[in-house]
């Protein structure tokens, strides 16, 4: 079932950077990019093992955007969640929508 | 039914499947129905590299047959079964296990046997061919009750065989019939020098033994009897005394056989039946039969393409050879006996290093015949090259085997070789395969393997084919890339210099002038920096927050379990009784983990994001600031205690510690930038660590610079003597001026020196001579930034939109429920997986 869940204000992203959402039990990490696109992936890094993913840096490898992880850097691509440098590992990826000023989340949302 | 052909293959060794893998690889793939015999239970496997099967390697990684080659091709192959007669009027092979098989073309690949020599005892007990996996199975079995091993034969194979036993901590003897090792590939002064070296790594060798019986042994299992009255005493016998092709098959069916052994085939390796070729070891060609591979392999893709309607022939093959024979390198290339009426001799032995080369050309000093090359084969490259091309030798062709003396540099370049070259023997790949490889965009070594099959053979081509690789990328213009990443085709020098030359603020703007896609944390921390660094602008101002790492985002230390460390500057390492107590204080209050730092501070550890601008708030009220620890920036400035307390103190070395720290704090750089003030020589705050270190001396201060502690420590470089303070703070300003503009991204500053050209002389010809006139502007720009610190804790908790950041989550006041610390030693740390768990399951 596709629901949409509300989460937050436009205002309380950071463009070029990412937040972290509480929805349904889920941590979801949110990204806003610079050409206003937005991505939402689960915020656990399995390499780490903690939820940090929000706190990364983003931006692009050959176009595909992605998150590194602060902590030990692997790439994850934030329209999949599969991470760059071994593709047999990743992280769930949802769905994220800015309706007016409010951004939401569909957690059975498909990734874009 | 199929309207294809039938092809039947009979034998399944390397020269069989590598012609199964060109056929495969060939047009014609689908014009056959492909059948074929493997009287081994294996297929295909690599007999070359046989021994390796006692160091550690697998019957399946000998393997050369990838995994699903037959089933994803359609071939049947019918292992543990042997082609026992060939029905050439009915075009039809019957097998031991009964298959009976109409062909329409027949490929005989049946290989060799080991040849036994018909000495009386032969067959006894643990007396076994050193061939097949299978003899290798009875010789691991052998070799449990044996305790010495002998070798029947000293050529290649059987030095390989020795290595084997030796693998099996038997005592190895070699036993040679004839004068020398490797008889057909070495000449006496090579295999002499082949043969004491084999000695040192532990192997008896004996020449010149003819074995006239094997008997029962007095202390070991067998003894060998030699025509020279002498006999040697051995529990395990190996015989790896040469091949015979297996040609009985053929004979028996009525083809041609040579008067030494071998079905006779012609240039398109056509028997005596136009239906029926032969390849490989089972197959004589001008009386000639080839224990090598690559002939093998040769005359395997000669039928492909005659299958193909091609008209390849097969024209004898090089028998020339490299390889590393119990660690000892051996090369032979032609025919390096000199067999050839008039041709010349070179020989370069060195006793010293126990290398032996041997070049034979022709009488008129031009071509090279043949060579060996004994404990240094580098050259066997150049030298195969010059012999299969017939390249013009220079003038003196000993300098192609004497040692390079600092001017006499004679070697082949690979531009030298004309395209038709043979690089790769084994796959017979041509330098110009290679080159329109790299011209297709192959730029790595790997990557040309995987295209063009050079050098995943023997190997011994690979460091020619590295040199056509470098050769031709240098020649198209190729370069080291030094570009930051796929962003910015720019090093980080170039683009401090954009930065200041057009003035340029934001990140935003250098990618729409400079750069392509939207960036990477590696061009967005880069860029971060050089614009903290030049322009010195508040961090998490809207246009540079995307550009920090966490640790700068949250102007905090990010560790392992997510949470936080919190530093607080303390200048010099000092401290007042009020600010520890706060500290103290703090740290309780929010159930921090405290430890003092090796930058004589006070770090706090576990304080969840949410909990840093509280704490901030706190740290401030009690006369903190930002330590920058987070940063890649100036972190600390250590001094020992100085003249101010200590008895031997020349200087107040504190004092100074806290002017340069408040001078340069804030101070962005490509890395951390750590100094050290010590009060006298002695040394305390080890000032000789750090980028920068100053010690107090009776005229003045001592500058040294580039020093480093960590994984690479480097002494810093004495750089000014007998300082007063503004000689000093004048010329800290200018290195580390230069050091941010012109130095890599993540480069401390002693990489950063050992990578400078001149060396110290010249960054003090740059700091103290001025020579490239910068000085000024060096100054200037460190005077801005010091004219524009801020505390950037304190910009921040007073900017409420700021401060907002500081949450888990964007929609709840809730923590992070898988934080969770356990207590050791008097204080908190961070719970492992196994506690997390635990204690998660606890209060679930």
């Amino acid at each position: 079932m596709s629901k949409w869940i509300d989460v937050c204000n436009v205002n309380d992203l950071q463009q070029n950077s990412g937040v972290c959402a509480l929805v349904e039990g889920k941590q979801v990490a949110i990204f806003y990019m610079a050409d206003n696109s937005i991505y939402a992936i689960n915020n656990y890094d399995p390499f780490g093992k903690v939820h940090v993913l929000s706190r990364g840096m983003i931006g692009d490898i050959k176009g595909e955007p992605m998150v590194s992880s602060p902590l030990y850097k692997q790439h994850f691509s934030l329209k999949t969640g599969v991470c760059f440098e071994d593709e047999n590992v990743n992280v769930a990826s949802y769905g994220v929508r800015i309706q007016g000023d409010r951004v939401e989340v569909n957690l059975n949302g498909a990734a874009k | 039914m199929s309207n294809k052909r039938t092809l039947v293959v009979i034998g399944n060794g390397m020269v069989g499947q590598n012609f199964l893998v060109s056929l495969m690889a060939s047009d014609i793939k689908d014009k056959y129905d492909v059948i074929t015999f493997c009287e081994e239970p294996l297929p295909a496997y690599d007999r070359v590299h046989l021994s390796e099967y006692f160091s550690g390697k697998s019957a399946a990684e000998l393997s050369l047959v990838e995994d699903g080659f037959f089933e994803n091709n359609g071939i049947t192959i019918y292992l543990a079964d042997k082609a026992t007669i060939i029905d050439r009027a009915n075009k039809t092979v019957f097998s031991e296990q009964g298959k009976v098989i109409a062909y329409d073309k027949l490929v005989l690949a049946t290989g060799s046997n080991a040849f036994i020599p018909p000495i009386p005892g032969k067959d006894r007990e643990n007396c076994i061919a050193y061939r097949t996996i299978d003899d290798l199975d009875a010789m691991k079995e052998a070799a449990k009750t044996s305790k010495v091993g002998a070798v029947v034969g000293g050529g290649l194979l059987g030095l390989e065989a020795a290595k084997a036993l030796q693998d099996l901590d038997l005592v190895t003897h070699v036993v040679q019939f004839g004068p020398r090792l490797m008889s057909a590939q070495l000449d006496d002064g090579g295999a002499g020098l082949l043969k004491q070296k084999i000695e040192e790594l532990g192997v008896s060798v004996l020449i010149d033994k003819n074995t006239i019986k094997i008997v029962d042994g007095d202390v070991c299992k067998h003894k060998m009897m030699f025509s020279d009255g002498t006999e040697l005493e051995t529990d395990l016998i190996l015989y790896s005394a040469g091949i015979r092709p297996r040609d009985d098959l053929a004979a028996l069916c009525g083809l041609k056989i040579a008067n030494r052994g071998g079905v006779i085939i012609d240039d398109h390796c056509l028997t005596s039946d136009e239906d029926i070729y032969a390849i490989g070891e089972c197959a004589s060609w001008n009386d000639q039969t080839f224990g090598l591979v690559a002939p093998g392999y040769a005359m395997a893709r000669t039928v492909v393409n005659q299958l193909a309607g091609g008209d390849a022939f097969f024209t004898g093959a090089d028998m020339s050879t490299k390889l590393k024979l119990n660690g000892v390198d051996v090369a032979s290339i032609g025919d390096p006996h000199a067999s050839a009426p008039g041709s010349l001799v070179y020989t370069y032995q060195n006793g010293v290093q126990g290398i032996y080369k041997r070049l034979v050309v022709s009488k008129d000093n031009k071509l090279l015949l043949g060579a060996v090359l004994v404990g240094d084969a580098s050259g066997y490259p150049i030298l195969s090259q010059y012999y299969l091309n017939a390249i013009d030798l220079p003038s003196n062709p000993d300098s192609l085997i004497l040692p390079a003396r600092s001017d006499a540099s004679v070697g082949l370049g690979p531009d030298a070789l004309p395209a038709s070259a043979q690089i790769c023997s084994c796959f017979d790949v041509t330098k110009g395969a290679i080159c329109s490889s790299i011209e297709g965009g192959c730029t790595t070594l790997g990557g040309l393997k995987s295209d063009t099959k050079a050098g995943t053979g023997c190997g011994g081509c690979v460091p020619l084919l590295k040199s056509v690789l470098d050769c031709e990328l240098e020649k198209a213009g190729f370069e080291v890339n030094t570009d930051i990443c796929e962003h910015f085709s720019y090093t980080r020098q170039d683009l401090y210099n954009l930065v200041m030359v057009e003035e340029i603020k934001t990140f935003k703007e250098l990618l729409t002038r400079h750069g392509a896609g939207s960036g990477c944390e590696i061009c967005k921390q880069t860029i971060g920096s050089i614009l903290a660094s030049h322009w010195n602008e508040y961090v998490l101002k809207e246009d540079h927050l995307g550009l920090q790492d966490t640790n700068d985002t949250f102007l905090a230390n990010m560790q392992k379990d997510g949470t936080y460390s919190v530093v607080p500057r303390m200048t010099g390492g000092e401290v007042t009784p009020e600010g520890l107590i706060a500290i103290g204080q703090i740290a309780k209050k929010y159930g921090l983990y405290t430890k003092v730092t090796g930058g004589q501070r006070v770090d706090m550890f576990g304080a969840r994001v949410d909990q840093l601008p509280l704490i901030w708030q706190e740290l401030i009220d009690a006369g903190f600031e930002s330590g920058h620890a987070y940063g890649k920036s100036l972190r600390t400035v250590k001094s020992c205690v100085g003249s101010t307390w200590c008895r031997y103190g020349i200087d107040d070395s504190v004092g100074l510690a806290v002017e340069l720290e408040n001078r340069y704090k804030g101070l962005r750089s490509p890395h951390k930038i750590k100094f050290a003030v010590s009060g006298c020589t002695r040394e305390c705050a080890e000032a000789q660590s750090k980028d920068i270190g100053i010690i107090a001396v009776e005229g003045g201060w001592n500058l040294y610079v580039c020093g480093n502690g960590g994984m690479k420590p480097r002494h810093g470089d004495l750089f000014a003597t007998n300082l007063d303070k503004t000689t000093l703070i004048k010329y800290i300003d200018r290195v580390l001026t230069f050091y941010i503009q012109t130095a890599n991204r993540m480069q401390r500053t002693s990489v950063w020196m050992e990578n400078m050209e001149g060396g110290l002389d010249y960054l003090k010809s740059v700091v103290i001579d001025d020579k490239l006139a910068i000085c000024q502007q060096l100054e200037s720009q460190m005077q801005r930034v010091v004219d524009t610190y801020q505390c950037e804790w304190k910009t921040t908790i007073a900017d409420e939109s700021k401060v907002k950041r500081f949450r888990h989550f964007v929609n709840s006041d809730k923590h992070d429920e898988n934080i969770i610390f356990v207590e050791e030693r008097g204080q908190v740390r961070p719970a492992n997986i196994e506690e997390r768990e635990l204690l998660k399951a606890e209060i679930a």
